[in-house]
């Protein structure tokens, strides 16, 4: 059953297949995923798996977290995760949480924190085309007229502006796995995924509907 | 490992066991494999086609590691960038070496006609010992004689 993955993304390279193709791949390593606490239908009302990855000093956690720990078994963890199930969902046995409920050709959703890009003007952040350069212009990288007139008098929610862009949260979806290395605990998946070279991302397998050779 | 070790690890593991040997300002032909078309079996068919001009750059390291030849066609210059470690690079044959004094030769870039394609050949080793002796014929001919008589064949 494919639950999920935390893990870190370590950076982009490219890989060649069988047929001498390169493609260009993201790196994330996704090892040492523990299962925490099992969500059940009949106890939380839904279906889930908490999920904890990459190894804290126990004396940087408070002592209730500590506590979270010891009562699963799992060393203390840094980051903490649900995976929502499908509802009435049986988990029988043991959780498998390595990289090896991925095979490749699989398609995943990866969620990262984008790299922040600080107070940028509305050209960068929204991509606006800006007034012209030369021949009397004295307006170049604004955004122009932002609403009409007395109605509706007031400007329209999620009109573009400038400000802070970047450093949220962001989903790349319907990612193709192109290897998946159990030793290391490592995946490769296929185009950019958000965030600097080091940084947590959550791997789910693909809400969208895959279009894979004409097959929905 | 860290972040490093693993990306190396992993660009390692496709590197070709015995990659082409060349060096820049060298005349090559590359052998690429193209792939076109279907055979009655369905798989694609497989042909060599030749790409042969001079070296003039090399650049990246690890699988990521490719090299820039430059050719004359037509009387219009063309530059072939290829992934040094792609499979569907078959070889690379050295038809002659050259022996430029700069890691870059993108001065080719400028020239026009039979300069185009020249670089200094490799014997500039052989060439300035030919100079030496002509130095040491002047002080004293005897000697410097066999010396004189291998620089041609070579």
């Amino acid at each position: 059953m494919q639950i999920g993955l935390l893990g870190r993304k370590v950076g982009m390279t490219r890989v060649y297949d069988e047929a001498g193709k390169a493609t260009c791949v993201t790196v994330i390593e996704a090892g040492g995923n523990t299962p925490l606490e099992i969500k059940t239908m009949e106890k939380h009302g839904y279906c889930g798996v908490q999920v904890g990855y990459d190894d804290q000093k126990p004396q940087r956690l408070s002592g209730q977290m500590r506590a979270v720990f010891k009562k699963y078994g799992s060393e203390p963890k840094k980051r903490v995760r649900e995976f929502r199930l499908l509802d009435n969902v049986k988990i029988e046995g043991e959780l498998d949480l390595s990289v090896k409920q991925f095979a490749v050709g699989d398609r995943v959703d990866v969620i990262g924190q984008s790299k922040g890009k600080g107070f940028q003007g509305v050209v960068k952040k929204h991509g606006m085309a800006g007034q012209p350069a030369t021949h009397g212009s004295m307006m170049h990288r604004r955004n122009g007229a932002i609403g009409n007139r007395s109605t509706p008098g007031r400007i329209w929610k999620n009109m573009g502006m400038p400000g802070r862009m970047g450093n949220k949260r962001v989903t790349v979806s319907n990612l193709r796995i192109a290897q998946v290395r159990e030793a290391e605990g490592i995946i490769l998946v296929t185009g950019a995924i958000p965030g600097a070279n080091g940084s947590y991302v959550v791997v789910r397998p693909t809400k969208r509907k895959t279009n894979l050779g004409g097959v929905l | 490992m860290n972040r490093g070790q693993i990306l190396r690890t992993i660009e390692t593991e496709q590197l070709k066991k015995e990659p082409p040997k060349f060096n820049i300002g060298d005349s090559v032909r590359v052998h690429t494999i193209v792939k076109e078309g279907v055979d009655k079996e369905g798989k694609s068919k497989e042909r060599i086609q030749i790409f042969s001009g001079i070296v003039i750059a090399r650049r990246g390291s690890l699988v990521n590691e490719n090299f820039t030849v430059r050719r004359i066609s037509y009387g219009e210059g063309v530059e072939r960038v290829f992934p040094l470690h792609s499979p569907r690079i078959a070889k690379v044959e050295v038809e002659r070496e050259g022996a430029p004094r700069r890691a870059k030769l993108y001065y080719l870039r400028d020239r026009k006609g039979k300069e185009a394609m020249y670089v200094k050949p490799k014997n500039r080793a052989l060439a300035s010992a030919e100079k030496k002796s002509k130095q040491k014929k002047a002080k004293q001919p005897a000697a410097a004689a066999p010396a004189a008589e291998e620089t041609p064949s070579a």
